[in-house]
């Protein structure tokens, strides 16, 4: 006897988000990036729409990293004291769909580089690609408020995906996406509640929903995964039941989580085995893909050439 | 939770006043103010008191069509009515209210349902009238739901009403509506829908907003499914949130009111 396959029946679907804008909208992008509006599950072809494929962004420092185990540093030795050329690696050699431009230079504890230092290197790493562009600020309150309005302003119109809006910290952000027309980050610390919250508050200052990217905090495998894998598994659940307040693509930095580990990193210095590492990162990446993610950001360009292999064969997915 | 935005009837003076002089003013008002409150549908009745109730129901869909994009339930006593609003019904899928058990207008009904593909209320009684306990409620559900089964709609095009009486006036019946409400989901696999007529619990009383989202709440935690109720009574929509965060069917946010 053949058994029915019992299908769920979506009620709603995550809000599409576009990054970048081309000249027809007043940007200089050469294209734009449209991740989100799946009306069913990660790769469940037969219960919904899946119109757009994950993207896949690389990191680019606006100075060398100074916490990047040396062959980790490797693929990028030539490129790394320009912002641009750097940039220019990761799209043109390295297959990335876009760049996080990471402000870590402007921290108090690094160099507590200058708003308008800032706004030279996002000027040109602009000029160096035509994808879209993530900028996030160094990650101190006060400073991210300093540097991250000159930002939005010098990228005005290009429609970039600022970072992070914390629930503690997003007045500032949220006004200078608004008043630049940028997307924006809302980051929460792998919790739901807050999540959505958060999400609340963005739209209270009429931040529109379709402007807004999930980040839900990433755990590295190892160090949290899981409770990250569940937290974007309800929110995309109650995404697709309807709730509008957290219907927004997800963004995670794999990167950044992967390689923070004493395991990765052990395996990038050396004598070490660098495979293991990236065994780290395109794990911890593939499982977020099938939490639902739309957005990671990586950091070795064998990682991306693996999870894209993997998004690849997903997406080939037929309807059962 | 479907909301089903109950003030566009007849029965309300001004919506009267508005329907006798053609006037699609106050109607197109209260359609844009109920969907902005969060209704989901919208009920339209011509209430009592025209002549003409299938014609009136053609103008009243068309014009409230005119100012909102959500479904309308199309409420009236004559199935003639309900079909000349079912024809001009143009924004999702419409709902029925309603039939009785009665098999006549079953029938008629359901072969309304399936030409326009339309959601249909089915109320608790028969030709005998309201049943007293929930037993007997259950018992016409069932009729409905099997006589609909016959004709190939599935139990969930169906949205039992276990009629709600006034408590000033009934009070024995609020706890059988309430297990009535609960033996809908036992009843049948996909279940049918439930859908109550809220203010009627608190017809003729003082503390009308207070009974009414009491009963909601109470109503909620059988499970029912969706409710016509008056979308802006403030009070009324905060209980029914505040239900959702409780029920587990809604993620709590500390802003989860202000949504």
């Amino acid at each position: 006897m053949e058994l029915p396959l019992i299908k769920e029946n979506w009620q709603s679907k995550v809000f599409e988000v576009t990054l970048g804008a081309t000249s027809e909208n007043n940007g200089t992008r050469g294209k734009t990036i449209t991740i989100g509006g799946a009306s069913t599950l990660p790769y469940f072809f037969s219960e919904g729409e899946i119109p757009h494929r994950p993207q896949l962004a690389m990191e680019v420092w606006d100075m060398v990293p100074d916490n990047w185990p040396e062959k980790l540093l490797e693929p990028f030795s030539d490129v790394i004291n320009d912002p641009g050329a750097w940039a220019q690696k990761c799209i043109e050699e390295y297959g990335a769909d876009l760049i996080q431009l990471k402000l870590v230079s402007a921290h108090p504890e690094q160099k507590n580089a200058s708003p308008e230092e800032m706004e030279e290197v996002v000027k040109k790493v602009l000029q160096a690609v035509d994808v879209p562009l993530i900028i996030t600020g160094p990650g101190n309150e006060k400073k991210d408020n300093e540097i991250m309005p000159a930002v939005a302003e010098v990228s005005r119109g290009e429609n970039c995906l600022l970072g992070l809006a914390l629930e503690e910290n997003y007045r500032t952000l949220a006004g200078s996406c608004i008043a630049n027309g940028h997307t924006i980050i809302s980051t929460s610390p792998i919790d739901i509640n807050l999540a959505k919250q958060l999400n609340i508050l963005l739209g209270e200052m009429n931040v529109p929903r379709d402007k807004i990217v999930i980040d839900p905090t990433t755990g590295a495998l190892g160090y949290g995964l899981e409770y990250t894998y569940s937290i974007m598994e309800r929110i995309r659940l109650a995404a697709l039941q309807g709730d509008k307040t957290v219907a927004m693509p997800f963004l995670n930095f794999v990167g950044e989580e992967a390689w923070r580990t004493k395991e990765s990193r052990e395996s990038a210095m050396e004598g070490g085995n660098i495979k293991l590492g990236l065994s780290w990162e395109i794990l911890t990446a593939i499982t977020f893909l099938h939490a639902g993610s739309d957005l990671l950001v990586l950091r070795h360009p064998e990682s991306v050439k693996r999870v894209k292999e993997h998004i690849d064969n997903m997406m080939k997915g037929k309807k059962i | 939770m479907i909301i089903i935005g109950e003030r566009i009837n007849g029965l309300f003076k001004n919506v009267r006043k508005a329907i006798q002089e053609k006037d699609p003013g106050p109607i197109q008002e209260l359609a844009k103010k109920q969907v902005a409150a969060g209704a989901h549908y919208l009920d339209v009745n011509t209430g009592p008191a025209v002549d003409n109730p299938a014609e009136v129901m053609d103008w009243l869909v068309e014009t409230v069509q005119e100012v909102v994009d959500v479904p309308l339930a199309i409420d009236a006593a004559k199935m003639e009515a309900i079909e000349a609003g079912l024809k001009v019904h143009k924004n999702g899928r419409p709902i029925i209210n309603s039939t009785t058990a009665e098999p006549k207008m079953l029938e008629k009904a359901l072969y309304l349902a399936g030409e326009y593909n339309a959601l249909l209320i089915g109320l608790a009684m028969n030709e005998k009238g309201v049943p007293k306990d929930s037993d007997s409620r259950v018992a016409i559900a069932m009729e409905i739901i099997a006589t609909a089964d016959s004709c190939g709609f599935s139990p969930s095009d169906i949205l039992i009403d276990p009629l709600i009486l006034p408590v000033g006036v009934a009070q024995d019946h609020a706890p059988e509506v309430l297990e009535t409400i609960r033996q809908m989901k036992l009843l049948a696999d996909p279940p049918p829908k439930t859908v109550l007529g809220l203010s009627n619990v608190s017809q003729e009383t003082k503390h009308r907003s207070l009974i009414n989202r009491t009963f909601l709440v109470m109503a909620m935690a059988m499970g029912l499914d969706s409710v016509i109720m008056d979308a802006n009574d403030q009070e009324l929509m905060q209980a029914l949130a505040t239900a959702r965060i409780l029920l587990n069917q809604e993620i709590y946010a500390e802003s989860y009111l202000e949504i």
